[in-house]
């Protein structure tokens, strides 16, 4: 028994491809990011060593600290965006007739690519063609098209409402898998006691499902302050970088600006930041958990 | 039922429907009861609305030719409908090319991802040694690493290794970044396995990969079916590493191929609406057919967080 499951080198033989993978190209390379961050270089020519210098102009940087916070932001945003699809998934499992096809209908925007869904909303938001602009004039909540995307003080609401319409199916399919799985019994005797299905929500299914929850605004989180792809494509970080994240802004950088010293910086400043925000809420939500035992 | 000794008190209510429970309860709350189960089927029709009707008019506008979309309301029905936007953007727009580039790809990274995945977990869950827990921590922490962090090193690496343009690095990167949530998913289904069919395997004098491929791998179909629909959903979709790699039509996949096209054709709504739908009609005619079982991929991948 003892002989077969530890064989050094079977358990050689079965571990190593995953770890070599992931050491090789996660590991290595995020080490490497910090160690370009001490360099000037252009991508091409020479590394030449310049210390802190990177480093230093990035704390300095007024746009790197923007797009900071517009990640921060965003990272809010998709955490109070779980309060909204917690009450969907909570209605959904109130023995709702056609439950079934409400979650899968909601589901559907997770099936396009991020850039296929901001290339629909450019054109939903388009000032005169699009969609929300000739609703909103039509049923005369507004008088003259609104830049959406085009408007610095708007431009990261507006993006914010894809997210929500790309991600809703998710959450909502995680809630309503996890509320599932709560006890009937438990639910049957709350409504005995006299409680409401609002008390029952609040009081029985949600503690019941809290680590769900927890999870959730983990992936919420850490999801929020790598996010790019949708920013990129449907405002490349404008208009005047008022919509800039840490990765658009990292991106630019290194392979637009070929500044790729500076973009490392940056991009190691995400790491950071990323992981100690998952650090952070799994401490304050584990500190949660030892006040409720 | 092991709740049971749990609540002796609900004895009571075992038993009975429901139905019947609910009827114990004053009459004059049911009109009331009414009003907010009409109320809830409200709610869930607006967030359908709002969920399904930028994909209906998606569809809409994919069907117009630029007079109607310039000329007439957006929420006007395309007349007649152009089908003729979706031939122009499966050959002029290459979208047959990057549709075949994408199935490639995809299909390979998750075929090695599932193996490769596989053995790992197999390697944590079932054989001893020492760094194992330390090294399972290390490949679940990845879940967390930006993929932005990442990338300057491996654009300079697959440079000097020529892998630059070239379909490999997309797919050595897509096994490495979703393993993380691949061995995640497997470990909970690996770990609820019993043992006793490898235990009877190893005294009938199996060597360890006859009890990989013979006995503990056919029994995680269901879990194989689950990661290899997560992965692919991830590398069908996935952007930043195409658009940073590869360069030359011959190799882009879809999301990057749409990028580019819509980026030359600007005005042309109706053929950009063609592509899109083009890039979403696979996954979500894979959706009609397997709803469930992505469903469950989907909440796979996150519930134990």
């Amino acid at each position: 028994m003892n002989k077969v499951f530890a064989n050094p080198w079977a358990i050689l033989l079965y571990i190593a491809p995953a770890l070599v993978l992931v050491l090789g190209l996660i590991y290595v390379p995020i080490a490497f990011t910090g160690y370009y961050g001490f360099m000037d270089w252009d991508g091409i020519g020479q590394m030449r060593f310049i210390g802190l210098d990177n480093y230093r102009s990035l704390l300095a940087d007024g746009v790197f600290w923007r797009s900071v916070k517009n990640s921060v932001l965003l990272a809010v945003f998709s955490t109070l965006a779980l309060g909204g699809y917690l009450v969907t998934a909570l209605v959904l499992t109130e023995r709702i007739k056609g439950a079934d096809f409400f979650r899968k209908v909601y589901v559907l925007p997770l099936l396009l690519s991020t850039v296929a869904i901001a290339q629909l909303w450019s054109r939903v938001y388009h000032p005169r063609l699009g969609l929300l602009n000739n609703f909103l004039m039509a049923v005369g909540l507004v008088d003259r098209p609104v830049l959406w995307l085009a408007d610095p003080n708007l431009v990261l609401y507006s993006i914010f409402v894809p997210i929500l319409w790309q991600y809703a199916g998710f959450y909502i399919l995680i809630y309503v898998a996890a509320l599932k799985g709560v006890p009937n019994e438990l639910i049957e005797a709350a409504r005995i006691d006299g409680a409401s299905t609002w008390q029952i929500g609040l009081f029985v299914k949600i503690p019941l499902i809290m680590n769900v929850i927890k999870a959730t605004v983990v992936l919420a989180v850490v999801g929020s302050l790598k996010y790019f792809d949708l920013i990129y494509v449907m405002t490349g970080g404008g208009p005047n970088q008022a919509s800039e994240v840490m990765a658009s802004y990292m991106y630019r950088k290194a392979f637009r600006e070929f500044n790729f010293g500076y973009g490392s910086a940056i991009g190691f400043a995400l790491l950071v930041i990323a992981l100690a925000a998952a650090f952070v809420i799994r401490r304050l939500t584990r500190a949660d958990a030892g006040a409720e035992a | 039922m092991s709740t049971t000794k749990a609540n002796p008190p609900h004895e009571l209510v075992r038993g009975h429907s429901a139905a019947a429970v609910r009827s114990l309860r004053p009459a004059p709350w049911r009109p009331l009861r009414r009003v907010a189960r009409g109320a809830m089927y409200v709610f869930l029709s607006v967030v359908a609305v709002f969920q399904v009707y930028p994909l209906v008019w998606l569809l809409l506008f994919s069907l117009k030719d630029n007079t109607e979309i310039f000329g007439k309301s957006p929420f006007a029905l395309p007349a007649p409908p152009k089908w003729e936007n979706y031939v122009a953007a499966w050959t002029t727009g290459k979208v047959g090319q990057y549709f075949w580039n994408s199935v490639l790809v995809t299909g390979l990274a998750v075929l090695l991802t599932v193996i490769i995945g596989s053995m790992a977990t197999f390697a944590l869950t079932r054989m001893r040694w020492r760094l194992s827990n330390w090294v399972l921590g290390l490949i679940l922490l990845g879940l967390m690493i930006p993929v932005h962090s990442a990338l300057i090193p491996l654009f300079r690496t697959y440079m000097a290794l020529g892998l630059i343009d070239h379909p490999l690095a997309l797919i050595l990167t897509y096994t490495a970044f979703n393993l993380p949530v691949t061995v995640m998913i497997c470990l909970g289904f690996y770990q609820s396995l019993p043992r006793e069919l490898e235990e009877a395997a190893v005294m009938d004098g199996a060597s360890i990969h006859q009890i990989f491929l013979r006995v503990t791998l056919p029994t995680t179909t269901p879990v194989l079916s689950t990661t290899a629909i997560i992965n692919t959903i991830y590398n069908w979709n996935e952007f930043v590493f195409v658009n940073t790699f590869i360069s030359s039509d011959k190799y882009k996949t879809l999301t990057v191929g749409i990028q580019n096209f819509v980026g030359q054709y600007t005005t042309n709504w109706g053929a950009i609406g063609a592509t899109l739908m083009l890039s979403f009609l696979p996954l979500f005619i894979a959706y009609l057919l397997l709803s469930d079982r992505i469903i469950e991929g989907m909440t796979a991948g996150a519930i134990k967080g």
